[in-house]
């Protein structure tokens, strides 16, 4: 009985996601539209400053922007052409957007979920050593080295990687796991702390009894919620790595996109980076409330 | 335990301290350029050599760290404040109110903000004071930091709404914003701690990013941001071992930020 | 007509004359095989050791190297940015190449050439037997069809521009398969060198732009990360034993735009050559390995500062005449010390500029322009002749307005960042205060094209040319690229008004000696007048590693592999 109105419940709540999900999507590419049209330089090209051009060819470089200046006109149209699946043509590289994520997206995908997945087993393993050990040089120990990868800037980490060889998704999960873990710790420490939880050890439960059946429970929700912000961040991070390191990606693509004001391409990339982020976001709290829940 | 956070509360008060003294540390200034040792290694004269131009790189630690260390943690503040009150709120809040609260930071995650910071630097004069540029720099990243502490408090406040405690408290008449504020609030700290802690270093080396479009300190002036950059065109690790106290020093500072604050978190168990 | 001096480099393609390149790289393949080969187990079969050796040839015959930006088309006639330019360079076929060594023009599919006295027609005698990548023979149709498309005013090519010196249409006229005129409605100087800059495309060949007439064709491309071009099978070209051109098999190009990773990846034996190495690596390569860098003396690239001239810039009326005021320029440009920027920021790598044509451009360049002397106490006085005033350490100006102005420049070019710091200290000495600021290229350009909100502003300017019409529309006081002040209606000062009228002067004329006459005196007034303050010519930088025979990198672009077919690898 409880099991089909829980059901019922979370169908509701899936559905009002669903329905945020579409409505954010569509108001993110406007404003990324806005963003990118109000920022000084979207009429210019670089090439202009070639001497050989002629006026008569410097006019038509810039003619070729103005379609793009009624900023309303071009959502509205690039809305209708999405509909039928075509996503316009990138300004700076000539070709269809479909095709260029198409093409670089997996391996994006890719870096993001197994940076992810490192940072996150990192983080845990580090957080609940922490939580269960409760020895200050440790946790000493684990602050210091997280404080350290905080500190250094993701650029010199994407280069490391190149240094040393090791995979893009690895520079990924070192700018990402400091957050989580702190994020983990913090939470953890707190959860650990509780009387119900004290007086569980104290009763000689096993840790990991204790961990399942008390912790996560407690600290599931929010946990998750760094989790779901935690693909931000890596998105985030995929920028430098992937044009440092040479990665054929979202992350560079976006950024020649937004050295060349591509206005096509990045509101593509806007769309997608906010569908990826509210999907990550939505189902963290999805999850979080059906954690809540079983805990009720 | 004590004594780890007096080590942390002395290193942070040296740091403060001799950057305060760097009048007197480095008479002269961090603008020098010595232009006939450019780019050299530690020397009687320069302690940590000094940097492409010729400017002692003691010095410009020393002043860039009255910057970074005064201004980072007022925007990481300013960030987890926020962070607390809209994502607090929300999650207090719930229903509606957490629904839409969690669009917009979503919204604030996703979108191409450089082109915003672009525009703030069209809107500035250019010739503006390195003080004010910092200082506006500083508040936007106070400003837009706070949106992933804020879905994460959401979360905990969620919690909190249908916890015991606070079920028990709105029974003994406590209300509205005291509620919020006496039962709610406090029990956030782990993830508030966690986004000040985070923001520190991030706000710091964001400064420097931000200097690609003409924002953060501007020249001749240091920041560790900036002192931080010059680790980007290191192509071997080890060979000048003195770029990297910048680095060290951030991480002493930020790690005893963490014993200091970590004080606070153990007496709440 | 210009020699290059490289000082201190002896082009080391003159130890490898054409053909021992490519024995030697054999050589080594078949010591590297014996090296393999283990004695004790004798049963290597023959298909084996010949599969290795296709193997190793294979391997051996690739030239790697990076490409800054992803190229934007390979479409030869649109090209524009500089990966573009190198991949043209690699896969088109030219009528005439200037030689980037002897800085002469050489034959190439045309056997010889005409130009007629008024500058305006050319007629080629082109190579027979020749054939596209595909198959497709070459003639001199394809040369009409080429022409044709590049004059398309439509199509806006800064290549078809160059040859764009007066209203009417372009005349192609095939005389026969190998024999073709082609004439230009008004002169157009230096006619037979902007053929340098013109791939021919094929008239017939369904593979349109792909089907090319260079030693190498472009084989595979993955958009954001790698380039691979393929030799060019139908190449005609031999070298004096008879081997096909070019040696190499392939080019691996990767599209890396960050400089410090192209340095790694050097360092790892990953790629095989930089073009315009940064000085700090220079000096740090030079340090262990100095036999793989090359500094082949002041390149004609000159890094510059300018003033914002224009009449209806948004600044205050006060700062508008400081910038309008040639003492005032002069005296910035006096204050300045650029033998330590070329010192400091360049590492010596650089050398103080003189004015606006390199010295590296033996020909064009004005021997007679004297350097500008360093000195802050003149510049400081004949600020004060003009009414500027020193008070407390602060320069004012005749109305008590402090002299305060800001340097732009892009930001992520460190040499520029650097130069600007320097310049503001500099500066500051005779109580000038500069702020610096770093903008976004497009930011950047925006001001400088469309708002004109700035002051000053420092970039480069890039010399792929020696011609003075390459120049052309920097000088032009009507034209958008000059700079200071672009689209005058009429010249605003008489002195642009008499630069406009020597530009145009030796552009129309076909004798150099009178050519260079006008141009000397063009160069004379930018110096006067300075609206450019010129402050260095960057070393032409490379790195080539060992393992690349027959390389002598020089000056010109593209540096190091000027001369692709002849280069190989161990």
């Amino acid at each position: 009985m409880l099991g089909r109105k829980t059901t019922r419940q979370i169908a509701r709540q899936i559905a009002r996601h669903g329905l945020t999900l579409i409505a954010t999507v569509l108001l993110g590419a406007f404003l990324s539209a806005v963003l990118v049209r109000c920022a000084p330089g979207f009429n210019v090209d670089e090439e202009e400053l070639d001497p050989h051009l002629n006026s008569e060819s410097i006019q038509a470089l810039r003619q070729s922007r103005l379609e793009q200046r009624d900023i309303f006109h071009f959502y509205f149209h690039s809305l209708q052409r999405a509909i039928h699946g075509d996503l316009g043509t990138s300004l700076s590289l000539g070709q269809p957007v479909t095709t260029l994520l198409k093409d670089r997206l997996p391996l994006t995908l890719r870096l993001v979920v197994i940076g992810l997945l490192l940072s996150w087993a990192v983080a845990l393993a580090l957080a609940l050593s922490a939580a269960w050990m409760r020895a200050i040089p440790y946790d000493t120990v684990a602050t210091v080295i997280s404080g350290t990868f905080l500190c250094i800037p993701a650029a010199v980490l994407a280069l490391l990687s190149v240094l040393w060889n090791v995979p893009g998704a690895l520079a990924i999960a070192l700018i990402v796991f400091p957050r989580d873990y702190r994020y983990a710790r913090n939470l953890l420490a707190k959860a650990y702390s509780l009387p119900h939880i004290t007086m569980a050890r104290a009763k000689g439960l096993s840790e990991w009894r204790i961990l399942f059946w008390h912790v996560v429970p407690l600290a599931g929700p929010q946990l998750l919620a760094v989790a779901g912000v935690s693909v931000s961040v890596a998105i985030g991070a995929a920028i430098p790595v992937e044009a440092l390191c040479g990665l054929a990606g979202v992350g560079q693509l976006a950024w020649q996109a937004a050295l060349a004001r591509d206005l096509p391409l990045l509101m593509n990339i806007t769309i997608l980076v906010t569908l990826v982020t509210l999907l990550a976001n939505s189902s963290a709290d999805v999850i979080g409330s059906m954690l809540r829940g079983q805990e009720a | 335990m004590t004594i780890w956070r007096r080590m942390a509360c002395a290193i942070l008060l040296l740091v403060v301290g001799l950057s305060a003294a760097a009048n007197w540390l480095a008479p002269a200034g961090y603008a020098k350029q010595y232009r006939e040792e450019a780019d050299s290694g530690p020397s009687r004269a320069h302690w940590l050599g000094t940097d492409e131009i010729g400017r002692d790189r003691f010095a410009r630690v020393l002043y860039g760290t009255r910057i970074s260390l005064l201004l980072a943690p007022a925007a990481a503040l300013l960030s987890t404040l926020m962070a607390a009150l809209i994502g607090g709120l929300a999650g207090y809040l719930g229903g509606a109110w957490s629904r839409a609260a969690m669009a917009v930071t979503d919204l604030f995650l996703s979108l191409p903000w450089l082109f915003l910071l672009i525009t703030v630097r069209a809107l500035m004069p250019l010739n503006v004071s390195p003080v004010v540029s910092v200082l506006v720099t500083f508040m936007i990243l106070g400003l837009l930091g706070w949106t992933s502490a804020a879905r994460v408090l959401c979360a905990s406040a969620g919690s909190l709404r249908d916890s015991d405690f606070v079920t028990q408290a709105r029974a003994s008449g406590i209300r509205g914003a005291r509620l919020f504020w006496i039962h709610v609030l406090p029990n956030l700290k782990p993830v508030l701690y966690a986004q000040f802690w985070i923001s520190i270093p991030a706000f710091i080396l964001s400064e420097a990013n931000l200097g690609i479009l003409g924002l953060g300190v501007a020249e001749p002036l240091p920041s560790w941001g900036s002192l931080l950059k010059e680790l980007e065109g290191l192509i071997s690790v080890g060979e000048e071992p003195w770029k990297f106290v910048p680095l060290v020093l951030l991480v002493v500072v930020v790690t005893s930020f963490q014993l200091v604050l970590s004080k606070h978190e153990e007496l709440a168990a | 007509m210009v020699g290059t001096s490289i000082e201190g480099v002896i082009p080391k393609a003159a130890f490898f004359p054409a053909g021992r390149g490519i024995s030697r790289g054999l050589d080594i393949a078949h010591k590297g095989l014996f090296v393999m080969k283990n004695p004790h187990k004798k049963i290597l079969p023959s298909l084996a050791l010949s599969l290795l050796l296709i193997g190793s040839a294979l391997a051996q015959g690739q030239l790697r190297f990076c490409l800054r930006s992803e190229p934007k088309t390979f479409d030869p006639l649109k090209v524009e940015d500089d990966s573009s330019v190198a991949i043209r360079y690699l896969t088109g076929g030219v009528l005439v190449r200037m030689n980037r060594q002897t800085q002469a023009l050489e034959p190439e599919l045309a056997q010889s050439w005409k130009v007629s006295k008024d500058g305006k027609q050319i007629t080629f005698k082109l190579r027979s037997g020749v054939s596209f990548s595909d198959g497709t023979p070459f003639s001199a149709e394809d040369v009409a069809y080429t022409v044709q498309q590049l004059m398309d005013p439509s199509l806006h090519s800064p290549t078809g521009d160059a040859f764009r010196s007066g209203p009417g249409n372009v005349d192609t006229k095939v005389v026969s398969p190998t024999q073709i005129t082609i004439a230009f409605p008004a002169p157009v100087a230096g006619l037979d060198r902007q053929f340098d800059q013109v791939a021919i495309m094929s008239a017939h060949s369904s593979k349109k732009e792909m089907a090319v007439l260079g030693p190498f064709m472009v084989a595979d491309y993955k958009p954001g990360s790698t380039l691979l071009l393929q030799r060019n099978p139908n190449y005609w070209k031999t070298d004096a034993q008879g081997h096909k051109l070019p040696y190499l098999d392939s080019i691996k190009l990767d599209i890396q735009a960050n400089r410090d990773v192209e340095m790694l990846r050097f360092k790892r034996g990953e790629i095989d050559l930089i073009n315009s190495l940064d000085s700090e690596y220079f000096d740090k390569l030079a340090s262990t390995s100095p036999q793989v860098v090359h500094d082949a003396g002041a390149s004609l690239d000159s890094e510059q500062m300018w003033f914002n001239e224009v009449a209806k810039a948004p600044l205050p009326g006060y700062k508008k005449n400081w910038f309008r005021s040639a003492a005032f320029r002069r005296a910035i440009s006096q204050a300045i010390n650029r033998a330590d920027l070329a010192r400091v920021v360049f590492r010596g790598h650089a050398q103080p500029a003189i004015g606006a044509v390199s010295p590296a451009n033996k020909f064009w360049f004005n021997a007679k322009l004297k350097p500008e002397v360093y000195s802050s106490e003149a510049a400081l006085k004949s600020l004060q002749a003009e009414g500027f005033r020193l008070e407390n350490g602060a320069l004012k100006d005749k109305e008590g307005n402090a002299v305060v102005f800001s340097i732009i420049t892009n930001s992520g070019n460190k040499y520029r960042e650097r130069m600007a710091t320097m310049i503001q200290e500099d500066l500051q000495k005779i109580g000038i205060h500069v702020n610096v600021v770093t903008l976004d290229f497009p930011s950047l350009i925006e001001r400088m094209t469309q708002t004109f909100d700035y002051e000053a502003i420092l970039l480069g300017l890039t010399n792929v040319g020696l011609d003075p019409n390459e120049q052309m529309n920097v000088w032009l006081s009507s034209s958008e690229n000059h700079q200071w002040n672009p689209q005058e209606k009429t010249p605003e000062t008489a002195w642009e008004a008499e630069i406009d009228r020597l530009m145009r002067t030796q552009a129309s004329l076909a004798d150099a000696k009178k050519r260079k006459e006008a141009f000397d005196r063009v160069q004379e007034i930018a110096q006067e007048q300075a609206p450019f303050l010129f402050l260095v010519n960057r070393n032409a930088l490379s790195a080539v590693s060992e393992k690349v025979q027959g390389a002598g990198p020089v000056i010109l672009v593209p540096q190091t592999y000027w001369n692709i077919e002849r280069l190989s690898v161990k």
